[in-house]
């Protein structure tokens, strides 16, 4: 990656910053919230997935586990500081766990798709079936299939009656979405990143020169889990309700759908493609004459067959070739002449 | 024990009822460069995947350097100085040669010193043309000097490697046996090899392996011309 | 003793519509290494079909044993074609691609038949064992099942094309190099494999009301059932669905139906992180 770390922090602040001015006057600020969370549910997928090689099928296992833990231990505390901070921490080690279970008996990827969507099962199927009220965590019922209504929204930190909401909700989430974002470029920048994407391209040699795979894949894992956790906080207080539905297959199923779409191995495309598609969904949502799940499966399918780099890499490996072309005309020949003449004399 | 680099005793490996590795025992010194030779299926490579930790032995001890590493995971073995290099290209294809090696090289140092090494490394593996562009693209030579260079990243001490003369050009064998050389005035080396060109223009001591047992260590010269190894391996090849 | 033997027919119930639900997402995974994701709408269509045709007139039992697999295989046929053709070998995008599909004929099927729930109720009557009613349709299940694998290993073992069938599935190479097209032999598993699908949802049918969506209670189960397996087809499948079948009826008895659920899936993630070549794959090597 070129150029410095700040100068990416100050890119990424900017962009935040005009798209949050530009987008509320094209799209209600109700709507992009959801945008916001789910591009942010995406580049939790799109870190493990696009540069931690995990092809994890649960990611919403984590981002319903954060919405349950938010709502769960707010209802229970009264205000949402400490909440925020469990919806983090619970799906964290809970994929902690489950990744050192994974990762340490070297599951091959098949196995861990079916691992995660089977962990992702047990725990809809179980957040399902708790409708009676001896089901409940402290002052909290799970309600079962109904979900848990009414707990405490976001509030600013220390004051528990200034809620957070509408507008203000919107740039809260923003924010968090463009702080994630540059700590996901930061942690890319390091030294973790990198021996991150090395691990994904290649695991034994990345362990033969001595790394241990399988504890950083764990730590990778729940660093995505962390995020989508945080997502799903975020989520709780925007629909203020959670339900089992967060744990679903299909949710799962459009998470990856969002990465494949925009771009695994980059960081804009799955923020763009969750984005893109929601709205998409959301446009579709209001006409009855095409069904949703049409859609996006014909887009998913589409997309495996004609584009499967997504459209981010496309886009920007279109946009090198004509920049390329148009600067540096010879380029393409400057770089081959060296390893021609050596294959020369070595021959 | 110092002066030990790796030592194995009985080290066995049935797959099933196949005996591929029977009761070998081994030992090389430091700063020693020995090559194991032999048929196909004689064993050799399935000692080197016992030593490397790829494989674990059903029977039998691993030393190095006095630490017993019997059954580790690879990325300890590698974590204590040993460098490994497989015998398909194992490398980061889709990364540059730089970041190639620079990965190798920040396991055991600094950011700046990882930095400073990825350079040296370069220089003296001759990659400056081509260290920005992706491993994927270059030539099987090319490939297999930079997986060479992974494995000396490491400052290791001991070096295993796999068959690295397989595939190369002439050119390219007379550059990797410089670079053979060099490594070893640091570490001692192992290395699995068919090529006998190769072999005699490097070794001095070699290891025969015949039937998953060691049948005969010496010389290379004294090995070369002895009547049994003629019998179970040249012969056939001849 | 009543209680005993309505507890093994469930037993023997739970096992078979395993076998069942996984027989078609295992023939195609087994042969041709691909993961039919959309296997449960597969399923969800040949339920569909089957209330169709019953609807039309046809009488039940041919509705379920004949047109619904031969509708499901030729969608899957068509399906082979267009998408999964291009994928060999990718064994994750041949996973995306299906899941894709999976969601496209839930919004299809949910255009042409709405999003209510239909069906069809079971065309052979319960009865009692002592005290007990047993509902009789799940005789018809297991019987269903049996003859499916006695049928399934009979053309394997017994048959030419079964010949080439377990060929293909050791060394898909060296068939072609044999002379057999792969081409030929991929479009002809994916059309059985997709009938199995079609003729497991049919069956089933009238034990559910079908919705759309129905086919997600399938896939997951189906799935764990056939990677559990591991690579050999009838020893697989028929080890891993006793196992799960066994532990999911033991505690749907012993606690209620969700925990037995539950149960089923637990069980198979501790079954893949011991043995993570499947059943087969560890014990009975090689044998189809």
């Amino acid at each position: 990656m070129p150029g410095s770390l700040t100068r990416d922090a100050i890119t990424i602040a900017l962009v935040t910053g005009v798209l949050v001015w530009v987008l509320p006057l094209i799209i209600g600020t109700y709507t992009l919230t959801v945008l916001v969370i789910y591009g942010m549910l995406a580049l939790s997928l799109g870190l493990i997935w696009g540069f931690g090689g995990i092809l994890c099928f649960g990611q919403a296992a984590f981002f319903g586990l954060g919405a349950y833990a938010y709502a769960i231990s707010a209802i229970n505390i009264g205000e949402s500081t400490l909440p925020m901070f469990l919806a983090v921490l619970v799906p964290a080690a809970f994929a902690a766990l489950l990744g050192a279970m994974m990762f340490y008996g070297r599951l091959g990827d098949v196995y861990l798709g079916v691992i995660t969507l089977v962990v992702t099962l047990i725990l809809f199927k179980t957040v399902n079936s708790t409708a009676g009220p001896q089901y409940a965590i402290g002052n909290a019922r799970l309600g079962g299939f109904n979900g848990i209504p009414g707990f405490p929204t976001l509030n600013v930190p220390g004051l528990p009656d200034a809620y957070i909401w509408g507008d203000g909700y919107f740039y809260v989430c923003a924010a968090l979405l463009g702080l994630v974002y540059m700590l996901v470029t930061a942690l890319l920048r390091s030294s973790f990143g990198r021996v991150a994407v090395g691990i994904r391209e290649n695991e034994t040699r990345m362990s033969l020169m001595g790394y241990d795979v399988r504890a950083r894949k764990t730590v990778m894992f729940a660093i995505g889990a962390a995020i989508a956790g945080l997502a799903g906080a975020l989520f709780a207080n925007w629909a203020e309700i959670v339900t089992p539905s967060l744990f679903s297959l299909g949710q799962s199923a459009e998470i990856i759908i969002w990465c494949i779409v925009g771009g695994l191995g980059t960081r804009l495309g799955p923020v763009l493609g969750a984005a893109g598609l929601a709205y998409l969904k959301f446009l579709l949502g209001q006409q009855a004459l095409i069904d949703n799940a049409l859609v996006t499966g014909l887009v998913l399918v589409l997309f495996v067959l004609f584009l499967p780099k997504g459209i981010v890499p496309a886009l920007s490996g279109l946009w090198n070739f004509g920049f390329v072309r148009w600067r540096l005309p010879g380029h393409i020949h400057q770089r081959r002449r060296p390893r021609g003449r050596e294959r020369t004399r070595n021959g | 024990m110092d002066d030990v680099a790796l030592e194995t005793y009985g080290l066995t490996m049935r797959f099933g009822g196949v005996i591929a590795a029977n009761r070998v025992d081994f030992r090389l010194r430091a700063l020693e460069l020995r090559c194991l030779i032999g048929p196909n299926g004689a064993g050799k490579s399935t000692f080197f995947r016992c030593i490397t930790g790829l494989q674990r032995p059903t029977e039998g001890e691993v030393y190095m350097r006095g630490i017993e590493t019997t059954g580790w995971m690879p990325h300890r073995i590698a974590s204590l100085g040993v460098g490994i290099k497989t015998q398909t290209p194992n490398v980061m294809d889709s990364l540059s040669v730089h970041e190639n090696i620079w990965l190798a090289a920040r396991r055991f140092h600094d950011l700046r010193e990882a930095d400073r090494k990825t350079q040296e490394i370069i220089e003296l593996l001759a990659l400056g043309e081509i260290a920005r562009d992706d491993l994927g693209r270059l030539a099987h030579g090319e490939r297999q000097r930079v997986e060479l260079g992974l494995v000396a990243a490491g400052d290791p001490w001991l070096i295993l490697l796999d068959e690295p003369a397989a595939g190369l050009s002439a050119g390219d064998i007379e550059r990797m046996t410089g670079t053979i050389r060099e490594l070893n005035s640091r570490a001692a080396l192992i290395i699995v090899e068919h090529d006998m060109q190769f072999i005699r223009s490097i070794a001095e001591t070699v290891t025969v392996f015949h039937q998953g047992k060691v049948l005969m260590e010496d010389h290379v010269d004294r090995v070369m011309s002895d009547p049994v190894v003629r019998n179970v391996y040249l012969g056939k090849k001849a | 003793m009543d209680l005993y033997a309505v507890v093994l027919v469930e037993m023997l119930y739970g096992v078979a519509s395993l076998v069942l639900i996984s027989a078609g997402l295992a023939v195609v995974f087994g042969m041709i290494k691909v993961i039919n994701l959309a296997h449960g709408e597969f399923m969800m269509m040949g339920g569909y079909a089957t209330i169709t045709a019953v609807n039309l007139g046809v009488n039940v039992f041919v509705a379920m044993l004949v047109i619904a697999p031969v509708a499901v295989g030729l969608i899957g046929l068509v399906v082979e074609r267009l998408v999964i053709r291009h994928l060999y070998g990718r064994l994750v995008d041949t996973m995306l691609a299906t899941w894709g599909l999976s969601l496209f004929f839930i919004g299809l099927v949910t255009m042409v038949f709405g999003n209510t729930t239909t069906g069809i109720s079971t065309p052979i009557p319960g009865f009692a064992i002592g005290d007990y009613q047993v509902n009789g349709y799940n005789f018809f299940i297991i019987l269903v099942s049996a003859s499916l694998l006695v049928v399934m290993l009979s053309v394997l073992k017994g048959t030419r094309s079964g010949l080439i069938a377990r060929g293909t599935m050791q060394r898909p190479d060296m068939a072609a190099a044999l002379g057999y097209n792969p081409d030929r032999i991929n479009m002809a598993t994916f059309f059985c494999g997709s009938a199995l699908s079609g003729l497991a949802g049919a069956v089933l049918a009238p034990l559910v009301g079908l919705v759309p969506t129905s086919g997600g209670a399938y896939i997951a189960k189906a799935f764990i059932t056939v990677i559990a397996g591991g690579p050999s087809l009838i020893a697989g499948l028929l080890s891993s669905a006793s196992l799960f079948g066994a532990v999911n009826q033991i505690f749907t008895f012993a606690i209620s139906p969700v925990v037995g659920e539950v149960a089923l899936l637990v069980a198979a993630v501790v079954l893949l992180r011991v043995l993570p070549k499947g059943v087969t794959g560890t014990f009975f090597k090689g044998r189809p």
